[in-house]
């Protein structure tokens, strides 16, 4: 006797209803945003990868919430968005903790040692590779090389630097971040959370600046500042 | 010589040049402050006062070759751009350094990111363009805040924007950042990359010079390419052919990394050795020795001690059978499996591989199959030879060079330490223990 399909939780083959929109309030917001980054570029489908930064900052992860959002804002059909979405590591597909520990485990970092506090942090953390604490906060995985390997081995906290890392540093850094400690990474500044605070946009250096030229160099990121 | 003399050979002085990171080490280095203490913007100054044409000629003069991997004359490369034909000209800086063991252009950009700046607007008006972009990798947040400041403080000092010192030159540059994939190091996947799609190679001719950015005239520069002309203008081409040979002339940075005492960015003539740059800075870490190297990336063929003396400049490490690429010396010791490094810079490959053409992306997959099982102990004596023959199926078979950089490790490694991978097949497993090769290996406090 076979089982049915829907009982196995494999989907049938129905096309997916279309993504919720945001919120007026928060689509208002991004709109705002996303109009400035798509004026910097001669042609408004340049400005993909920044608007999936940022629909990425605003929830933490791309929904497809974030990429019909995207697709409205250049002209492009959700299947346009997805196909360059998926492409690019960067964008997570799921929910993820407040901060992405990365460890380097590319040739020279995993030699130097990178491997080894992989595995410990997996072990400290009880996560898997993409895995997230249970508490919200961590999220682990392992990266590629990142240009700094005469640091090695390297290890990034929301993409900033903590170099020359060891299994014990690394665990107290991670014990840290968990704890919403004060790590500093190289550029001597605090690690920001990877989602933004509700309503802290834009958070740039140059936001407030007016002048369209300001405007043009402004950036997507929220952890820009 | 007297002993003396030879130290003195080997002082830093003598065979260090540094430019571009010469005050690296100074408070607020990235600063337009700080980089005009240090002659900063002077060499756009005498861009501007030169014609067009006579400063592509003056570039090309110095030759100055790209630093990106490929060496491609700079000026050349300018000179390739249709002048009078009507299109908006663009130049779009490859900082996307991703390449596996290269770590030069974001201390570059970290430290100096007006040199960039300078040296784009000396590009632009050369090529005649009005925009620029900087393709920034994502996954370096502190680098993108530095740039993002850089820009604005070059704005505001009117180096940037309409009529740059009155020159009748107008420039807006634009920074992007990426979002993680090494194949966007390629210059047409950068482009595609830039235009808001997957970033995949794209087949050449049309080249970008011809049909690059939304189809116009572009001209792709590596960081460090643009980053020099700057100094060149200023201090003169003849003060730049004084350094390095007549083919490779010039200075550049070497990033010495990996079991070595002293790992970091050395700036040098081109053509200094490895040999020079070990006895210059420490030697490698006490107690070891050098077991293998790459001059460039892990897309270089790698080498071993025996390459010691060769000069590191486009001409010396291709007559050595390599090439001097990214010169990201990745310096492994003793203690280093060389299966075990092949192994994980060809799952980089296959993880990388953007899927556009089959030998890359097909063979890629099956190396890496192969490599775990004989890292494991469980591959075959054939299995060397069925590596060299997919790495052979690839190797110049694909759009772009990711292929043959995938190849590149599989064919040095079997020519210079064959025996080790028959060492994993006889003996059933790897031989080394990963914990002798961590950077804390040797520490009497352990895991400080």
């Amino acid at each position: 006797m076979t089982t049915s399909s829907s009982e196995r939780g494999v989907s049938l083959g129905m096309p997916e209803l279309p993504a919720p929109a945001y919120p007026d309030d928060v689509r208002a917001r991004l709109e705002t945003d996303a109009r400035e980054v798509i004026a910097r570029y001669p042609d408004s489908r340049s400005a993909l990868l920044p608007l999936l930064h940022l629909v990425q900052s605003e929830e933490g992860h791309v929904t497809r919430t974030g990429m019909r959002f995207c697709a409205d804002m250049l002209g492009l059909t959700t299947a346009e968005v997805t196909a360059v979405a998926t492409f690019y590591t960067m964008y997570r597909r799921k929910p993820s903790g407040d901060y992405q520990v990365g460890v380097c485990t590319n040739t020279l970092c995993a030699v130097m040692g990178g491997d080894a506090i992989f595995e410990e942090l997996q072990e400290h953390l009880g996560v898997g590779n993409g895995e997230t604490t249970d508490d919200g906060k961590v999220t682990l995985e392992h990266i590629e090389c990142n240009a700094a390997c005469d640091f090695a081995p390297v290890v990034m906290v929301n993409w900033e630097f903590f170099d020359n890392q060891t299994p014990a540093s690394a665990k107290r850094l991670v014990d840290d971040l968990r704890a919403d400690g004060r790590s500093r990474p190289r550029a001597g500044r605090r690690c920001a959370p990877s989602r933004r605070p509700p309503g802290s946009w834009p958070a740039s250096p140059t936001s407030g600046t007016g002048s369209s030229k300001r405007a043009a160099v402004r950036d997507p990121l929220p952890w820009s500042a | 010589m007297t002993l003396a003399a030879e130290l003195k050979d080997m002082s830093p002085e003598k065979l260090l040049a540094p430019v571009l990171s010469a005050f690296w080490d100074e408070d607020r280095s990235w600063t337009l402050d700080v980089y005009r203490r240090h002659d900063g913007y002077e060499g756009l100054r005498k861009a501007l006062a030169m014609s067009p044409d006579d400063l592509i000629a003056y570039v090309k003069d110095s030759g100055l070759r790209g630093r990106g991997g490929a060496g491609f004359p700079t000026g050349m490369k300018w000179q390739f751009i249709p002048q009078g034909d009507g299109k908006p000209h663009y130049l779009v800086v490859n900082a996307d350094e991703s390449e596996p063991g290269t770590c030069k252009d974001i201390p570059l950009l970290f430290a100096n990111p007006h040199s960039l700046i300078e040296g784009m607007i000396i590009a632009c008006y050369a090529i005649r363009s009005s925009h620029a972009f900087i393709y920034l990798r994502g996954e370096v947040v502190p680098v993108l805040r530095r740039l993002h400041s850089a820009v604005r403080e070059a704005y505001e000092a009117g180096f940037l924007g309409e009529n740059i010192l009155g020159s009748g030159l107008s420039l807006d540059i634009t920074v992007h950042a990426g979002a993680g994939a090494y194949i966007c190091g390629e210059e047409t996947a950068l482009l595609d990359s830039l235009e808001g799609r997957r970033g995949q190679p794209r087949l050449r001719p049309p080249f970008p010079a011809v049909a690059g950015l939304y189809a116009c005239p572009t001209v792709v520069n590596n960081v460090e390419s643009i980053a020099s002309v700057p100094a060149i203008l200023h201090r003169g081409k003849e003060w730049f052919r004084s350094m390095g040979s007549e083919k490779s002339p010039g200075f550049t940075l070497y990033s010495l990394s990996g079991h070595v005492a002293s790992p970091g960015q050395y700036e040098a003539p081109l053509g200094i050795t490895l040999r020079q740059l070990l006895d210059m800075s420490g030697g490698m870490r006490p107690g070891h020795r050098l077991k293998f190297w790459t001059p460039g990336g892990s897309s270089t063929p790698m080498f071993t001690d025996e390459h010691l003396d060769v000069p590191l400049d486009y001409e010396g490490v291709g007559a050595a059978g390599s090439m001097l690429g990214t010169k990201a010396l990745q310096c492994f010791d003793e203690t280093t499996c060389v299966v075990r490094a092949v192994t994980r810079w060809t799952e980089f490959y296959a993880h990388e591989s953007c899927g556009k053409c089959t030998p890359c992306r097909e063979g890629t997959y099956w190396l890496v199959q192969l490599l775990r099982d004989i890292e494991a102990g469980k591959g075959q004596m054939s299995d060397l030879d069925k590596l060299n023959d997919i790495a052979d199926n690839i190797n110049g078979k694909s759009f772009c060079a990711l292929g043959d950089g995938a190849a590149s490790p599989i064919f040095s490694s079997l020519k210079y330490f064959r025996e080790e991978y028959e060492q994993h097949i006889t003996g059933r497993g790897c031989p080394f223990d990963p914990a002798k090769s961590t950077a804390w290996a040797d520490r009497t406090e352990v895991n400080a």
